[in-house]
């Protein structure tokens, strides 16, 4: 009787078996490095505006605080968009014939809000309080990353859960003065740990990783 | 570790023959392998498999429009949110274990007359699993993330809740359905390589080939095999108790009167050893008869496995008598009234019926004369499964439906779906099973010539 395999089917087989453990093992190593990588999570990817605003000229060079315009950061769950009002309280005065700020005019004139895209966008099942993370002394950049340096704004983290939980679970690590929540400037001590935990004594921060805290 | 621990126990001499006189090996092999190579059509394969299929894509119609609405079709809500998916699911993997008793633990107590009955007992357990392994996944309503209950490096950076009888679930079905998955094939290497061998057609040739792992039949692949099937038969061993056990404690570990008692993990092992060999005495005697295999599952089998549900119905029926005492001993209003419910409240038929149908009527085993005719043997094992069935409701849908607060009482009522895809995964077992009778041998044709050789011995 004829065989019914060549003698090169052992190599095949043998081949395929152990290559089946790393096919897997890859493809799982795939899966994890794309839900980390920027093409999920647009990390660090500068979006398109109607208008290129720009936070490093008006946060890095001209100061402005950032509660100038995202006026409701401090009661509100919601920081707020400026409305073209705020705009024009400058804009009115100053560049009032640049071509690049006619999408702000024609806002004004018109009385219709410019749409902006969301760069920072949580899901809707998850609860998020801005108030309550900056009166407990969460500085702005500590999420929104260095806005100052931002000609078109980026997001700077992922906003999946387990970078909530990263705070949420040693808040000590990430705190800093109530003072400081809006700096751009302020630099993180060498005794942060020590400092963090002081404030977190202070400032009585709960580390709160039910469930239900987030997703109500 | 002693290869013999292979080979049917040669001192077995009391009772019926476990096998027909005058067959050698030649004739064994030739025997079991026909129905699966014989060229032969029988219509009888192609009218049971065509009714299966049709069922099987009521299941896929069924599943289809629960993917695409929810689990709202079904009958479950608050207060009970079980429903049906749960009592399949239990029922289910219950007649999974007497494949995985059958094929380990009588394999590991040397009872040789386990031999005809193991393939299709494991055969039947894999299936069964299946069909078990849907139901949570669908209850789930959201199946795609199933993948959620495994731990793994994930952006929500949280593990499964690892205190929870659910999560338990998942590793004990899991691990089950793959050992299970790995002794069946192993068993079936050799006859694979038989029906590699004696296949006429290229095409089989090969893909018999391919899954019989290049075996010639040598003395290191037979060391090899009998080692691997011990070392397989030891570590399905545990699982016979462990995995009912873990699916008892996901009603055991709540404070739902009716579900927090102790003796649930005894009591539901039993009750799953019970379910599966009724359940193989229901696929084993239509095949033997279809299949002229009277000779190979005999009356001895027969009344073996009606043994075997007399024992494991005694304990299942000792179960109830304990939970009901509990109840009234424990002087707690809301046990009380939880059983009390049972036996009066508005599903007392269920209750009642189950009863009858498990403990009542498989009495009627204690008669000689009942053991040994085919026909109320497979009477009372399709009895039986009906009984398992109602069980799980009771448990599911009587402990929920009332429990400590009266405005919280409620009524289930099942839909249309519920009964389609039950019904669906019936037809799935019974398709995977008609597939598993025409493509592979039902019956282990090198442990059968081990057993002619045996018989010859004597």
């Amino acid at each position: 009787m004829a065989q019914i395999f060549r003698h090169s089917t052992n190599l095949i087989s043998r081949i395929s078996i152990y290559g089946a453990a790393f096919i897997v093992a890859l493809l799982g190593y795939a899966v994890y490095g794309l839900t980390g990588s920027p093409y999920v999570t647009d990390v660090n990817v500068a979006k398109d505006q109607p208008v290129p605003f720009s936070h490093k000229h008006h946060v890095g060079e001209l100061g402005i605080d950032c509660r100038y315009c995202h006026t409701s950061v401090e009661q509100s769950s919601f920081a707020g968009l400026p409305p073209t009002q705020t705009c024009m309280t400058c804009h009115s005065q100053i560049w009032t014939n640049a071509s690049m700020l006619e999408p702000v005019r024609a806002s004004y004139r018109d009385n219709k809000s410019i749409a902006w895209t969301r760069v920072n966008a949580l899901p809707d099942f998850v609860y998020f309080n801005h108030s309550i993370h900056v009166a407990k002394g969460v500085g702005c950049v500590t999420c929104h990353g260095p806005m100052q340096e931002m000609p078109l704004t980026w997001a700077a983290n992922t906003l999946q859960m387990s970078w909530c939980l990263g705070c949420h679970r040693e808040p000590e690590k990430y705190v800093r003065p109530k003072e400081y929540v809006f700096s751009t400037t302020y630099e993180v001590p060498a005794n942060q740990l020590e400092l963090g935990r002081k404030l977190v004594k202070e400032y009585k921060i709960q580390s709160l990783t039910n469930c239900s805290t987030c997703h109500r | 570790m002693e290869p013999e621990g292979l080979q049917p126990n040669a001192a077995d001499s009391h009772g019926a023959p476990i096998l027909g006189p005058g067959y050698t090996a030649g004739s064994v092999t030739d025997k079991i392998s026909s129905i699966v190579l014989g060229q032969r059509r029988r219509r009888g394969w192609f009218f049971g498999f065509a009714i299966s299929f049709a069922l099987l894509m009521m299941l896929m119609y069924a599943v289809t429009w629960l993917l695409v609405v929810g689990v709202g079709i079904w009958g479950i809500n608050i207060p009970i949110g079980w429903g049906f998916a749960i009592i399949n699911f239990v029922w289910w993997i219950g007649i999974g274990h007497a494949g995985t008793l059958i094929s380990a633990i009588l394999l590991l107590l040397r009872q040789k007359w386990r031999t005809s009955i193991n393939r299709f007992a494991e055969a039947m357990t894999l299936f069964a699993v299946s069909c078990a392994g849907l139901f949570p996944l669908l209850h789930m309503g959201r199946p795609w993330l199933a993948y959620w209950l495994f731990p793994y490096p994930n952006v929500m950076g949280t593990w499964p809740q690892f205190r929870s009888p659910l999560v338990w679930d998942v590793f004990a079905v899991s691990t089950y359905a793959t050992v299970s998955l790995l002794f069946w094939f192993v068993g079936l290497i050799p006859d694979l390589a038989t029906l590699r061998d004696r296949s006429k057609s290229r095409i089989k040739q090969v893909i018999y080939g391919i899954f019989a792992m290049g075996w010639r039949g040598s003395a290191v692949h037979w060391h090899r095999y009998e080692t691997a099937s011990l070392l397989l038969a030891g570590l399905a061993t545990p699982l016979v108790v462990s995995v009912h056990t873990v699916v008892s404690f996901d009603f055991a570990a709540a404070v739902v009167p009716g579900w927090h008692t102790t003796i649930f993990p005894p009591y539901f092992v039993a009750g799953a050893i019970y379910s599966g060999f009724a359940m193989v005495m229901t696929l084993a005697i239509p095949i033997r008869k279809y299949y002229g295999l009277e000779d190979f599952i005999t009356m001895r089998h027969l009344e073996n496995m009606a043994k075997v549900m007399l024992a494991t119905g005694l304990i299942v029926a000792y179960g109830y008598m304990m939970e009901t005492f509990t109840a009234f001993y424990s002087a707690n209003t809301y046990e009380r009234y939880a059983f009390l419910n049972r036996f009066a409240g508005p599903y007392w038929p269920a209750y009642w019926s189950l009863i009858l149908c498990n403990i009542a009527l498989p009495q009627l085993l204690w008669i000689k004369k009942v053991r040994t005719t085919v026909w109320s043997l497979f009477v009372i094992s399709l009895i039986v499964n009906v009984g398992m069935w109602l069980e799980r409701f009771v448990i599911v849908v009587t402990s929920l439906h009332r429990d400590f607060i009266p405005s919280s009482w409620g009524m289930y009522y099942p839909t249309r779906w519920d009964y389609m895809t039950f019904a669906g995964t019936i037809g799935l077992f019974l398709t995977l099973l008609y597939l598993f009778i025409r493509y592979l041998p039902v019956i282990s044709i090198s442990e059968m010539r081990m057993l002619v050789e045996e018989e010859d011995k004597k």
